[in-house]
């Protein structure tokens, strides 16, 4: 097996977040009931005309931007002709030899020898990125089969690499890496499940050292990023095997089925359409001028590596809570508002990966949904370096502010949490503890400085938590000190 | 003497309408009386909805009474050609796989007619989908022409022309691609203009080939077609096509150009296979301009041979597409017995489409097949490119170019049914203007010997609708050809 090496190729179908069709009007949308969000363009009447959705163009030079396309002076309108019945007009209106966006990259990240370690980043090459229309969607019954146009005509990205992965783990990777970009620009939710994601992956083997490319077979229907990872992984194998075997590899498209993890032949080669393209007439060629890029330029938000490599440097926090940040840029913009609010990159950064992200994922909502706002947690941050809480009494103020959204001081104040024991009990409290644990007595007197920890938990348990952890430390202190 | 009400021009009816000398709904009647009468001759109506239209002219004689009229052609009926959607109303392209097709919406012309009050009558013969020149091509029975019921209307557009000719609506709407509202004018001895590609929306309007499609008014002057003209030209966002550019007041600035005007006279058009009467009257047109003090210049449009040829590349390879459509699936004609899918699209379409449409699909998807689309559909993209040049180039000379539009008056009935490169050749002077996007304009001018129409057609610039009109109308102020009319009561039924 060592003596091949695999070559991948990834097509990405990408919906644009569009509120409008790519050609006419009407709303775009998921789970609608069957054909309610058609008109005469999509249902492809007699008489009706395409005209183009110019915030799907948008995104899509957007994307091209994030991504370092060239972007297109110019581009045009193909037709591309099949008869189907999920396509109403039985033509895709789609970019052909004018696509908008021409080579870029997309920064991928493999998987680090051990979760807390980051992994190899490697640039990932594209071919090109061209926008188009969706089809409908066939639901085969018993003896008939019904169509919903409701997908169809939706505003649908075609993102073409180069044959320049060589690994499951890096189209894994690639795919995870686009769809964060993606998000990030709000270009699309990417969510694969919704169908706003698809992915064909092209695969070859080569003996090692070979320039020429093996024969390629295409994999269709790999309809989650996990089942891009396991079908290619299964096709590498099946071409391996058959090479092995003496077999030969045929140029094929092959439907993965992701439940029983195997595949079986579409169609081969000879099969191929005459897609007949040609420029659609109906349609007027588009051309992209500096001001349109540069509008578009200024919306581009920071790219995600860009803003994991900052993370690290400027608040100098650990790789394992940037890569739970990362991916979520709502919470990586909440990060970043919360330190700087507080000045404590750090404790703001356990915060969100431990405590609000189990907040959030108790109650489903989202990040933006949730009622803690980062000047609620970079308050409660706030007093707890001062001292006025306890670690205690911060995480029952935290959960209180989950469900009421006051401010964290108004919290503590109606439930009486600030760290208020009277010091003359503090003062007996510190005593009883330090008698009743010699050990920590010694250990501290020898020069152990950590051992002191040792006697504030019975002090705070005393106190109900409501001793100032910074006060218990001085009298501790103090005591030892006599 | 005075004209019968079903013969008399747009803008007299009007001017009768507004001083209330008739309603809207004594029009329309008359109308409809005289399409019962002669329609069963000349069949140029594929259906019409008698209701409707008294409806509508009563909601416009009602606003006539309140004082809320909308402009010039308030309570005026207008034939529509079987390819223009009417909401509500049966669109066929004269097609058995649209045969019981109803439209869910108006097209925009349809819509801006509505808006000045116009009434929506009938709907009108065509050869399907639009694909003839003679209208024998429906599926639905040929439509006769009104001067010799056994001759054919022309086409595509013939239910239009010999509606108006017959005196069964006062102006009527067209389609042309590639003569199809100028050839039928003419052969109908009426006035039909094929407006630039782009000054009137095609949303609407049953694609035959996108590049090439107009909508066009068909009426008896020059002044009616400008009146029409200024209701449905203009930018629409339902079109990606439409051109934008200012509107001007076509009626009002007939009156304003007088010429003398440069004309062009293509040498390339005067060629074999021209009936001399028709070359006898176009050059009497041409004195007659002279007379009236216009350069009249010989100019040479060198790619006019390979129109044809280009045309036939371009305008199939569109319909092959456009027609892709109609598939059985979501409407229109669907095979009762096909067992698959691909079964139901062979059989469907078999059954829907008429013998031309096929053989035009036929043509289309091989001009567009891969190892075939640089030999044909992308050259003949390069001469297209071409012949608007040479239009161009003469447009540094002349103001408009003048040329015949039909080599022939009418012909018989089946005279070219079997011989379809024949038929082909009928558009022959009418096709280049259409691949160079310009306005072209049928005007009478002239009868043979037998008392057949002949037309004149005048080519002008781009968006040069308003000059163009002018110098058809400065002919028409001194010519009477229009105000002919077919005996078509003294005539036996053809078959």
């Amino acid at each position: 097996m060592n003596d091949y090496e695999v070559v991948i190729g990834l097509e990405v179908h990408v919906q644009v977040k569009a509120n409008s069709k790519m050609f006419t009007r009407v709303k775009t949308g998921f789970g609608h009931p069957e054909n309610t969000l058609t008109d005469p363009v999509v249902l492809a009447l007699p008489g009706v005309l395409p005209v183009m959705n110019h915030a799907a163009l948008d995104a899509i030079i957007k994307s091209g931007l994030l991504l370092s396309c060239d972007i297109a002076p110019y581009c045009k309108w193909d037709r591309k002709n099949y008869f189907y019945p999920d396509s109403p007009k039985n033509y895709q209106i789609t970019q052909y030899d004018k696509p908008i966006c021409l080579r870029g990259n997309v920064e991928i990240e493999l998987p680090g020898s051990a979760r807390n370690v980051m992994g190899e980043h490697k640039l990932i090459p594209l071919t090109r990125i061209h926008l188009e229309e969706d089809v409908g969607k066939l639901n085969h019954a018993a003896f008939d089969s019904l169509i919903d146009y409701n997908r169809a005509g939706t505003p649908l990205m075609e993102i073409v690499t180069d044959p320049a992965m060589q690994s499951a783990d890096e189209a894994f990777a690639f795919l995870t890496a686009l769809k964060t970009v993606m998000v990030y620009g709000g270009i699309s939710d990417c969510d694969m499940e919704k169908g706003q994601m698809r992915c064909d992956a092209n695969i070859s083997i080569r003996p090692k050292g070979q320039e020429q490319l093996g024969t390629k077979v295409e994999l269709k229907n790999l309809n989650s990023i996990s089942y891009v990872r396991d079908g290619i992984s299964h096709e590498i194998l099946r071409q391996l095997s058959l090479v092995k075997s003496g077999g030969k590899i045929v140029q094929e498209t092959r439907d993965y089925d992701g439940q029983t993890g195997t595949s079986q032949s579409l169609r081969t080669k000879e099969d191929a359409h005459d897609y007949r393209y040609f420029p659609d007439p109906d349609l007027m060629p588009v051309k992209v001028d500096e001001a349109w890029k540069a509008r578009l330029k200024a919306e581009c938000p920071e790219m995600p590596f860009d803003k994991q490599r900052r993370f690290m440097k400027e608040y100098d926090i650990p790789y394992t809570i940037t890569s739970v940040l990362i991916p979520d840029k709502s919470l990586s913009d909440y990060f970043e508002a919360t330190a700087k609010l507080c000045g404590q990159a750090h404790a703001a950064g356990n915060w969100i990966a431990n405590d609000l992200l189990r907040e959030i994922g108790k109650s489903g909502e989202s990040i933006d949904q949730c009622k803690i706002k980062p000047n609620h947690l970079a308050a409660l941050i706030k007093l707890i370096t001062a001292g006025t809480i306890s670690t205690t009494a911060a995480r029952e103020v935290f959960s209180e502010m989950a469900s009421t959204g006051e401010l964290p001081e108004k919290i503590v104040e109606r439930k009486g949490l600030t760290a208020s024991a009277s010091s003359d009990d503090l003062e007996t409290w510190c005593k009883d503890s330090i008698a009743s644990d010699p050990k920590a007595l010694a250990e501290f007197k020898a020069g152990k400085d950590s051992a002191i920890n040792a006697f504030k938990g019975p002090v705070m348990k005393a106190a109900k938590g409501k001793a100032n952890p910074k006060l218990v430390d001085e009298t501790l202190r103090r005591l030892l000190a006599l | 003497m005075s004209e019968p009400l079903h013969y008399k021009s747009v803008a007299e009816l009007s001017s009768e309408l507004s001083s209330k000398k008739i309603s809207s709904v004594e029009l329309t009647q008359a109308v409809i009386a005289r399409t019962k009468a002669v329609d069963a001759k000349v069949r140029a109506f594929n259906s019409f909805d008698e209701a409707d239209a008294l409806a509508q002219a009563k909601a416009s004689d009602e606003r006539r009474s309140s004082a809320k009229t909308l402009g010039v052609l308030d309570g005026i009926p207008i034939g529509f050609k079987d390819v223009i959607s009417v909401k509500g109303q049966p669109l066929t392209a004269s097609s058995n796989m649209l045969k019981n097709f109803v439209s869910p919406y108006d097209a925009t012309v349809t819509q801006k007619l509505k808006g000045v009050g116009a009434i929506s009558w009938g709907r009108l013969n065509l050869d399907e989908f639009a694909m003839g020149s003679s209208t024998e091509n429906s599926a639905f029975g040929q439509t006769h022409n009104p001067w010799d019921l056994e001759r054919v209307p022309g086409g595509s557009s013939g239910g239009s022309a010999a509606a108006l000719a017959a005196g069964e609506a006062p102006a009527t709407l067209g389609s042309d691609t590639g003569g199809s509202i100028r050839q039928p004018a003419a052969l109908c001895g009426v006035v039909g203009l094929k407006p630039t590609y782009g000054l009137i929306s095609r949303y609407g309007l049953i694609a035959f080939a996108s590049s090439l499609d107009q909508i066009g008014p068909f009426t008896r002057t020059v002044e009616d077609s400008a009146i029409l003209l200024n209701a449905i030209a203009g930018h629409d966002p339902m079109d990606s096509t439409s051109f934008k550019t200012e509107i001007p007041d076509y009626r009002a600035e007939l009156k304003k150009r007088k010429g003398p005007w440069k004309l062009g006279i293509p040498k390339e058009y005067f060629g074999e296979g021209l009936d001399p009467e028709v070359t006898k009257a176009v050059e009497d047109a041409v004195s007659f301009y002279k007379s009236k003090g216009c350069e009249i210049k010989e100019i040479s449009l060198p790619h006019t041979k390979y129109a044809v040829g280009v045309y036939y590349i371009i305008a199939t390879a569109e319909c092959s597409s456009n027609l892709a459509r109609y598939d059985g699936v979501r409407y229109g004609h669907r095979s009762k017995d096909a067992n698959d899918i691909l079964d139901l699209y062979f059989k469907s379409r078999a059954e829907g489409f008429g013998a031309e449409v096929k053989r035009r699909i036929i043509l289309g998807t091989y001009v567009l097949s891969s190892g075939y689309q640089d030999a044909y559909y992308v050259r003949a993209q390069k001469v297209r490119t071409l012949i608007r040049r040479d239009f161009l180039e003469a447009y540094k000379d002349v103001d408009a170019v003048i040329t015949p539009t039909s080599p022939t008056p009418a012909f018989k009935a089946g005279e070219k049914a079997a011989n379809p490169l024949a038929m082909y050749l009928c558009d022959v002077y009418t096709i280049g203007v259409n691949l160079a996007g310009l306005p072209g304009l049928s005007i009478p001018c002239g009868y043979s010997k037998s008392g057949l129409p002949i037309g004149l057609q005048l080519i002008g610039k781009p968006y040069g609708e308003s000059e163009l009109l002018s110098i058809a109308h400065s002919y028409e102020q001194e010519h009477t050809w229009g105000t002919r009319h077919p005996n078509i009561e003294a005539q036996k039924g053809a078959l």
